[in-house]
């Protein structure tokens, strides 16, 4: 598989009046064309600041200050706004953590899709008449994919009038429209209830396969990595801990926070025993020391550990931050 | 075919926003009251010249100052009487409507204009553009009204189109605060973030992701203000510096009736009332317009 997003070492810096907030400090990661990346970690962990640099959409008092982000080829970094705009849509497409307030109240849910076919779909006819048609006919075959029934009628509503899995199925649909070679999806789940949940994730994974196009599904929640990624990366703190293989990483994971985050999450077959949290806090970002950032909070800190701690390999596709990563196997 | 039997026989009707406001609207009977009223004004500028009973720049001097025709000495054909010069007041009543409506609804628009376009960009764009746009304002927001349109109107001379441009220079600063301030609240709303990561550029945001979103307040605002601009006008040609005689208009009518309102009190009383009709009417109906629009009042 080609890799289609690269990036390298990057650096994104919020100016806050507490002082320099690294959000994201030196995060590398790789997405392959058709491939399924789940980013996971908890709020503030930077995962979504990560995406938004990606995007180029990261507004003052942020900054992407270092590093280097290819997209097909191209630096993203390099390209002027009107470049820039031109990807965002036709080659990578967002959705917002939150379907409910992400589509605009005031216009109908056909005028939303038309709008991004407008705006980045080249192939459309240029006869006004064929044009109106064209648009049409795609924006009735992206409901339809979205699995929104009537589409057509559909389409004459305004966001207000569908229930909420519904408006995410909308704002993938709307995502979807111009059929991006990547779509980042931000917590596509989080404001859904847990059936819906269940259905907007494999309504993803469904078109991925479809479309060919990669996928980044950024979630705090372990459990929708495990089912529909193939590669996992852990961030915290603003730094990836951990990345590789998803069932390798949950299996036997390398790093110890992802370890503590699997205890945390309830099974089956632990029933009866107490979960284990993580104790502690994320750290405060302003002036973080340079050295391991899980150490305050980690069972197995020394130290030795009160040092910058690299990215090491742990296996064949695999790497963690930890300097005990040995240990943990 | 289990698709069919799933699917809706026909999805409810597209009811957006902006006509629910309406319906909400329609249920306040004084508002309506109000607006029918306001419609009645408009009607009657417009079909003036079909309604005035007698031509309202004649002068008879043989009916100079004549009462009302339910007083002694009154006669029907001249229902409110005449004035100073004998013409007929209810004929330039109806004519006067022309004025205060062309001009209240001349200055709305063009201050309206003016400021969603200098709102939305002091809003949206910030920085030293929203700097520049807010110290206007605010030095705009310093001098009182009607002296600043005297000023104006002095320098500029009468005039319909001078009295419209006189009262708009300040009339715009109003709706640019209300666009600036709801387009820096929609701004940063997850929609609009959206349609940035779908490749959206700032003139589309602007048009079609925030103004749409922030129209009903703006709306609301302009038409209670709509009711200041028609007293400003009635002012200015009280004054003396609105539209020039013969041209009626209400301001200007009340004002020629100062000298006989002791004994023709007809004169000033007359045009008083219409310009309290209308103001009133109007306000009435924005406060239903506010009310039936801005969720802070909706139950």
């Amino acid at each position: 598989m080609t890799v289609l997003l690269e990036v390298s070492n990057l650096h994104t810096e919020f100016h806050a009046r507490a002082g320099l907030v690294r959000a994201v400090d030196g995060v590398s990661l790789k997405v392959s064309r058709g491939e399924c990346l789940g980013v996971v970690g908890e709020s503030g962990s930077g995962k979504s600041v990560t995406f938004s640099s990606v995007m180029g959409l990261v507004r003052s008092p942020g900054q992407v200050t270092q590093g280097a982000i290819f997209f097909d080829g191209r630096n993203l970094r390099d390209l002027s706004r009107e470049e820039m705009r031109a990807i965002r849509g036709r080659d990578i497409a967002m959705t917002m953590q939150d379907a409910l307030t992400a589509l605009n109240p005031a216009l109908t849910v056909g005028e939303q899709l038309a709008e991004v076919l407008e705006a980045h779909d080249e192939t459309l006819p240029t006869g006004r008449t064929a044009r109106r048609t064209a648009i049409r006919d795609r924006s009735v075959e992206m409901l339809g994919l979205v699995g929104i029934p009537s589409p057509e009628a559909r389409l004459r509503q305004y966001p207000h009038e569908f229930s909420g899995g519904m408006r995410q199925r909308i704002m993938i649909a709307i995502a979807l429209a111009c059929r991006p070679k990547l779509l980042i999806a931000d917590e596509p789940t989080t404001a859904l209830d847990v059936t819906i949940q269940a259905q907007v994730l494999e309504l993803i994974s469904d078109i991925r396969a479809r479309l060919g196009m990669a996928v980044v599904l950024i979630t705090h929640d372990l459990g929708v990595v495990a089912e529909h990624c193939d590669r996992v990366m852990v961030m915290y703190a603003g730094q990836v801990v951990e990345e590789g293989p998803t069932d390798q990483v949950i299996g036997a994971p390398c790093h110890p926070y992802t370890r503590g985050l699997l205890a945390s999450i309830p099974r089956p077959a632990l029933r009866g025993q107490p979960l284990t949290p993580i104790m502690g806090q994320v750290p405060d970002l302003v002036g973080l020391p340079p050295q391991c950032r899980f150490h305050s909070r980690c069972p197995l800190a020394q130290p030795q550990c009160l040092v910058e701690v690299p990215m090491r390999d742990a296996g064949p596709g695999r790497r963690s931050r930890c300097l005990r990563l040995e240990e943990m196997a | 075919m289990t698709d069919a039997a799933l699917a809706p026989t026909s999805a409810p009707a597209a009811d957006s926003l902006f006509r629910r406001n309406l319906r909400e609207f329609r249920r306040n009977r004084l508002a309506v009251a109000s607006a029918l009223v306001v419609l009645l004004f408009v009607v009657m500028a417009v079909a003036a010249p079909l309604i005035a009973p007698q031509d309202p720049n004649a002068t008879d001097l043989f009916r100079r100052l004549q009462p009302p025709a339910w007083i002694e000495g009154g006669d029907w054909a001249f229902p409110l009487g005449c004035d100073g010069l004998g013409r007929d007041i209810l004929s330039r009543i109806i004519y006067g409507a022309r004025i205060s409506i062309f001009i209240g609804i001349a200055v709305i628009l063009l201050a309206t204009g003016v400021g969603i376009l200098a709102g939305l960009a002091a809003g949206y764009f910030r920085g030293w553009v929203d700097v520049v746009i807010g110290r206007i304002v605010d030095i705009l927001l310093g001098f009182p009204y009607l002296i600043f349109a005297i000023g104006l109107m002095a320098m500029m001379g009468p005039g319909l189109v001078n009295i419209v441009l006189a009262l708009a220079y300040k009339e715009w600063v109003i709706p640019c605060r209300v666009v600036r301030g709801e387009t820096l609240a929609v701004r940063e709303l997850e929609y609009v973030e959206a349609a940035r990561a779908l490749g959206a550029g700032p003139r589309h945001i602007m048009w079609r992701e925030i103004l749409p979103n922030i129209l009903s307040p703006v709306i609301v605002v302009s038409t209670i203000r709509m009711a200041n601009v028609i007293i400003l006008e009635a002012s200015l040609s009280f004054l003396g510096l609105g539209v020039q005689p013969p041209t009626a208009s209400w301001g200007s009518m009340v004002s020629d009736g100062r000298a006989f309102i002791l004994e023709s009190w007809w004169v000033s009383t007359f045009p008083g009332l219409a310009i309290l009709l209308l103001v009133l009417a109007i306000n009435v109906a924005s406060q239903g317009l506010r009310d039936a629009f801005d969720p802070r009042f909706s139950e």
